[in-house]
C-alpha cells in the first residue's frame, strides 16, 4: 500500500462525530507527509441524514471521491450505516463498525423495516468485520460525545501508519481547543484499542 | 498554539483546508475590506471562517441581493469587496449584478458563486457559468482548495484590471473538499474613497446607454486574459486518441483516469480561449468536453467548427456530478474498448436494499408543533417555503402542499386564493413562513397579500436562527455575524406595519399545542390576512435550554401512536400490535419508548398523549440514563 493511495470511508449519521473522525485521520496523514483529500456529503447531517466522509491520502491524491469497490477501509459509526456502506469496499477490504443502532423516523412510523442484524449481515458477505457497540462503550466513560474517539481507538491499529502517530493528532486537537478533555479522550483511545484488539483475537 | 489556524497561520504555513475556507483566508490576503452573504449551502462556511479576520468588515445580509449591493457599494468606495452566495442566490441578486457589469468597478469585486451539484440541500442544479456571458463577465473555476486560493487573489486582480466584476464559479465538491493549501499573507489595500461620477454610477437610460459599448470592447479584453491566463493550461499526453477540455473538481478525475492524454484544463473558463482549444484540437484524434454540469463549454466549441469530432453530453450526463465511475465507461465505449476492462470496479459485494434516512426535524425542534397541528386541521391548501419547515411536508405530518423559492409561499397562497377552482370553494389557505425566509423575501408578498384584500392565514415560524443552514444568525435573532447583540426586527410590528390588522395577529407559543390549534382555526375561518407569529427558539442555537427530559411508562402506553404524529426523532417505536375496537374496527397499535438522552424535555408529545403514559424522568433514575 506504500506506493499507492489509502482509501478510508468514514461513515454515519449526523450528531456521532463522523466527520471530526475524519478530519482527524486526514491531519495525522498530513502530518506523516502524504498528500491527502478529505470530502463528505453531509448537507442535512444536522437533521439526522446519512453522513459520508471519505479521506484518500498517498504520494499525489488527485480525485478526492470514493469509487464502490475500492475502499480499504470502512469506518463505520452506526450498525444499518455500516452495511449501507459494504459495497464501496474493495475485495479483502477491512470494516470497522460500531454496532450501536439508530433507528430513524421513517422506521418507528411503520414505513420501513430495521435489518435485525446488520453486523451479522456484513459478516455473512464474507467481510473482515470487528464491532462492538462503541455507544453504550462512550456511554460508560460518561460522555455519548467520546465515540468518535472510542473509534478512532478501536480502528488505530488497523491503519496503515501508526497508532501513536493517530492518537497525538487526536490530543493535539484537543489541547488546543479543550485541554480540559484531554485525559478523558486518551482514556477513551486506548479503551477502542484494548476492545478493537479483543475483538480481532477471538 | 494557535486558537483559529486559518487565522493566524503565518505565510508558508501549509494548511487542510475546504474550498471554503481557503476561499475565506484568500478574500483577507486580497486585502477586502468589506464580505457580504446570506448563508446557503454549500457557500455558508465562507463568511463563517472570514468573520474572525482583522481590518476587514463582514455582515450576514438579509437576502443575497442585498449582499451584492453591499459589496457593489464598497467598490465604489475603492475597497475591494467580496459577496458569496449559493448559486440559486444569483436568480435574486442578478438585478444588481447585470447593471453593475455596465457600470464597471472601482475596488475589485468578486463574487463567489456555489453551485450545490448533486443536490446535497437545495431546490434545483444549475450551471451559474451561465452569468458569464450573459453578464460579459468572466468565470474562474477552481478544481481544488489549493486553485480556490490562488484563483480568489487573481480574481480581484482581474477585477481591477478589467474593470468587471468577477465570478469565481464553485461546487459542492470545491467548497466540502479539504485538500493542502499553502497560504500567504495580507497585503493592505487602503480605499481610494468614493468619486462622484453620475455618468457612471447614476445608471439611467442615457448614461447606461453610453456603457454599453465600453462593455462589449471589454469582452474582447476578457478573451485576451483567458487566452493568456495561467489557469487555462495545456497537459500534453502520449495517448493522443483523445483530447480532453475540462473545468472545475472534473479535471481531477480526467486526470486520475486518463493520466496520459492530453488535457486543456480550463480555470478560466469564460470567455473560452479558443486558440488553446484549436491548439489542442491539433494534437489528438477527437476532443471531450468533461464539464459539470451543463454543455456551455461544448456549445462554444461546437460553434468554432474545429477540425475533429467533439464529445460531452452525448456519452456523459448533464446533470450531477461527475466521477471516475461515470467517465470511465464513457469514455472507455468511445473509444472501443470492451466494457469489463474500463467498467468502475465491481463491488466486492452487494446488499439488499436498506430502508432511506432522510433528513428529520430535530428532537423538540418547535416547528414539530406547528405541523403536528397543521396535520390535524381541515379543509385547507398549505403553501410552504424553504428552511427545516419544508420536511413539514413528508412524514408523519403530510402537511405542506408547495414549496418553489425563497419568501413564495405568501404570493402562491394569495395566487391559490385568488385563482380558486370550484373543488377549493371551501377551502382555507395558509402559508408557512420561517423568520429568516420571511425577511429573505416574505416580506414584499406578505405586503401584496394585505394590498391586494387576500384571504390567506400566514404562519411565520419564527426561531430566531436560520435553522436549515446551520443556526446561523439573523435580524429575527438580535445577534450579527460576529454574536454581537444588535436590534432584533420586532414581528408583531413589522406585520402590522406591512399591513396586518392588529387583532389579526397572534403570538404564540407552539409548544402549547391547544393554544396553537383554537388559534388557527379561529384565523382560518376569518376572511382576511391573519398572521399567527410562533416564538420558540431553534434548538440548535447556543442559548438553548433542554429541560428534564421525558420517558414512557410502559404499562400506561396504550399504544395508540399518536405520539409518533409529533414526529420528534426522540420517539420510537418499541413494539407493533392489532386491537379490535367494539364497533368491530380493527386498529393498528404501536408502542413506543423515549431516547431519554436524546428528549430535551419540551412539553410536546406529552400533549398529545391522552393515557398519560408519558412523564419526567423521576429525579432518582437521573444520572444513569443508558441509551438504545
Ligand atoms: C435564494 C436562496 N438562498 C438561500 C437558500 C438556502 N436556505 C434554505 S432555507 C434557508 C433559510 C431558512 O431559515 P428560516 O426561514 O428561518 O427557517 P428555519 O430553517 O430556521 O426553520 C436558507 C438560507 C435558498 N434555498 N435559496
Ligand atoms: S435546526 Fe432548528 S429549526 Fe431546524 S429542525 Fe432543528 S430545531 Fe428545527
Ligand atoms: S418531550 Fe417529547 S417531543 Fe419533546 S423532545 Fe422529549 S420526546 Fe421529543
Amino acid at each position: 500500500m506504500d506506493e499507492g493511495i489509502t482509501n478510508l470511508l468514514v461513515v454515519g449519521i449526523g450528531g456521532l462525530g463522523v466527520m471530526t473522525a475524519a478530519e482527524i485521520l486526514a491531519e495525522t496523514a498530513i502530518s506523516l507527509g502524504f498528500d491527502v483529500k478529505k470530502t463528505e456529503v453531509a448537507g442535512m447531517a444536522q437533521r439526522g441524514g446519512v453522513v459520508s466522509s471519505h479521506v484518500r491520502f498517498g504520494k499525489r491524491v488527485l480525485s478526492p471521491v470514493i469509487t464502490q469497490g475500492t475502499a480499504d477501509f470502512l469506518i463505520g459509526f452506526e450498525a444499518a450505516e455500516s452495511l449501507r456502506w459494504v459495497p464501496h469496499l474493495r475485495p479483502g477490504g477491512v470494516a470497522l463498525v460500531n454496532d450501536m443502532r439508530i433507528v430513524p423516523p421513517v422506521v418507528s412510523v411503520g414505513l420501513y423495516e430495521y435489518p435485525d442484524n446488520p453486523v451479522q449481515q456484513i459478516r455473512d458477505l464474507g467481510v473482515t468485520v470487528t464491532a462492538f457497540d462503541a455507544g453504550a462503550v462512550a456511554q460508560e466513560l460518561g460522555n455519548a460525545k467520546l465515540v468518535n474517539t472510542v473509534m478512532l481507538g478501536a480502528v488505530a491499529d488497523l491503519l496503515p501508519f501508526s497508532a501513536d502517530a493517530l492518537k497525538s493528532c487526536l490530543l493535539d486537537r484537543f489541547r488546543t481547543r479543550k485541554p480540559k478533555l484531554v485525559a478523558l479522550n486518551d482514556t477513551a483511545f486506548e479503551t477502542g484499542r484494548r476492545i478493537a484488539s479483543s475483538k480481532q483475537n477471538r | 498554539m494557535l486558537q483559529n489556524k486559518l487565522v493566524q497561520a503565518p505565510a508558508g504555513t501549509r494548511l487542510l483546508l475546504s474550498g471554503n475556507e481557503a476561499t475565506a483566508r484568500a478574500v483577507w490576503e486580497a486585502g477586502a475590506r468589506v464580505a457580504a452573504a446570506y448563508p446557503g449551502t454549500p457557500s455558508t462556511e465562507i463568511l463563517e471562517n472570514l468573520a474572525p479576520f482583522p481590518d476587514i468588515y463582514t455582515e450576514w445580509s438579509v437576502n443575497e441581493k442585498v449582499s451584492l449591493e453591499v459589496a457593489i457599494g464598497a467598490s465604489l468606495a475603492g475597497s475591494r469587496s467580496f459577496c458569496a452566495m449559493k448559486h440559486v442566490g444569483m436568480n435574486v441578486a442578478s438585478d444588481a449584478l447585470m447593471t453593475q457589469t455596465l457600470a464597471g468597478v472601482v475596488g475589485g469585486l468578486v463574487i463567489a458563486i456555489a453551485d450545490d451539484v448533486g443536490f446535497s440541500s437545495s431546490q434545483n442544479e444549475q450551471d451559474s457559468r451561465y452569468w458569464g456571458r450573459f453578464g460579459h463577465l468572466p468565470i474562474l473555476e477552481p478544481a481544488d482548495s489549493e486553485e480556490t486560493h490562488a484563483m480568489i487573489k487573481s480574481a480581484f486582480d482581474l477585477s481591477e484590471t478589467l474593470n468587471t466584476p468577477v465570478i469565481v464559479r464553485m461546487t459542492t465538491r470545491i467548497c466540502h473538499v479539504k485538500a493542502l493549501v499553502t497560504v500567504g499573507s495580507r497585503v493592505d489595500r487602503p480605499a481610494a474613497g468614493f468619486k462622484k461620477d453620475p455618468n457612471r454610477w447614476v445608471m439611467v437610460p442615457g448614461a447606461a446607454k453610453r456603457r454599453l459599448p465600453m462593455m462589449l470592447a471589454r469582452d474582447i479584453e476578457l478573451l485576451r486574459e483567458s487566452e493568456a491566463s495561467a489557469f487555462n493550461r495545456l497537459e500534453e499526453g502520449s495517448d493522443r486518441r483523445i483530447g480532453f477540455i475540462t473545468s472545475g473538481p472534473a479535471y481531477m478525475h480526467v486526470r486520475e483516469c486518463y493520466p496520459d492524454m492530453p488535457v486543456l484544463k480550463l480555470g478560466f473558463s469564460h470567455p473560452v480561449p479558443m486558440e488553446r482549444v484549436r491548439k489542442l484540437a491539433d494534437l489528438v484524434e477527437r476532443l471531450v468536453v468533461v464539464e459539470e454540469t451543463e454543455p456551455l463549454v461544448e456549445l462554444e466549441l461546437n460553434a468554432a467548427k474545429l477540425p475533429v469530432p467533439i464529445h460531452g453530453k452525448d456519452i456523459l450526463p448533464a446533470t450531477d456530478e461527475l466521477s471516475p465511475a461515470k467517465l470511465l465507461p464513457a469514455i472507455g465505449a468511445l473509444l472501443g474498448e470492451a466494457p469489463a476492462e474500463v467498467e468502475e470496479p465491481p463491488p466486492a459485494v452487494t446488499i439488499a436494499p436498506l430502508f432511506p434516512r432522510p433528513p428529520t426535524m430535530c428532537t423538540a425542534c418547535p416547528h414539530l408543533g406547528v405541523f403536528y397541528t397543521l396535520s390535524r386541521v381541515r379543509n385547507i391548501h398549505i403553501s410552504g417555503d424553504i428552511g427545516c419547515y419544508t420536511l413539514g411536508a413528508g412524514q408523519p405530518w403530510e402537511a405542506l402542499d408547495t414549496t418553489i423559492s425563497m419568501g413564495a409561499s405568501m404570493g402562491i397562497a394569495l395566487g391559490l386564493d385568488k385563482g380558486r377552482g370550484a373543488t377549493d370553494a371551501n377551502k382555507q389557505i395558509v402559508a408557512v413562513i420561517g423568520d429568516s425566509t420571511f425577511l429573505h423575501m416574505g416580506m414584499q408578498g406578505l405586503l401584496d397579500i394585505t394590498y391586494n384584500r387576500g384571504n390567506v392565514t400566514i404562519m411565520l415560524l419564527d426561531n430566531r436562527a436560520v435553522g436549515m443552514t446551520g443556526g446561523q444568525e439573523n435580524p429575527g435573532s438580535g445577534r450579527d455575524l460576529q454574536g454581537s447583540e444588535t436590534g432584533r426586527v420586532d414581528f408583531p410590528k413589522l406585520v402590522e406595519a406591512l399591513g396586518v390588522r392588529k387583532e389579526r395577529i397572534r403570538v404564540i407559543d407552539p409548544y402549547q399545542l391547544p393554544d396553537l390549534f383554537k388559534a388557527i382555526r379561529e384565523e382560518v375561518k376569518i376572511p382576511e390576512p391573519s398572521v399567527i407569529i410562533t416564538d420558540q427558539p431553534c434548538v440548535l442555537i447556543d442559548h438553548y435550554k433542554p429541560r428534564t427530559a421525558f420517558t414512557v411508562i410502559d404499562d400506561k402506553c396504550t399504544g395508540c401512536g399518536n405520539c409518533l404524529d409529533v414526529g420528534c426523532p426522540a420517539i420510537l417505536v418499541t413494539r407493533r400490535g392489532k386491537e379490535v375496537k367494539p364497533n368491530g374496527k380493527e386498529v393498528d397499535l404501536a408502542f413506543v419508548k423515549i431516547e431519554t438522552a436524546a428528549c430535551t424535555g419540551c412539553d410536546l408529545c406529552p400533549k398529545t398523549c391522552a393515557p398519560v403514559a408519558i412523564v419526567p424522568v423521576p429525579e432518582s433514575s437521573k444520572g444513569c440514563m443508558s441509551h438504545g
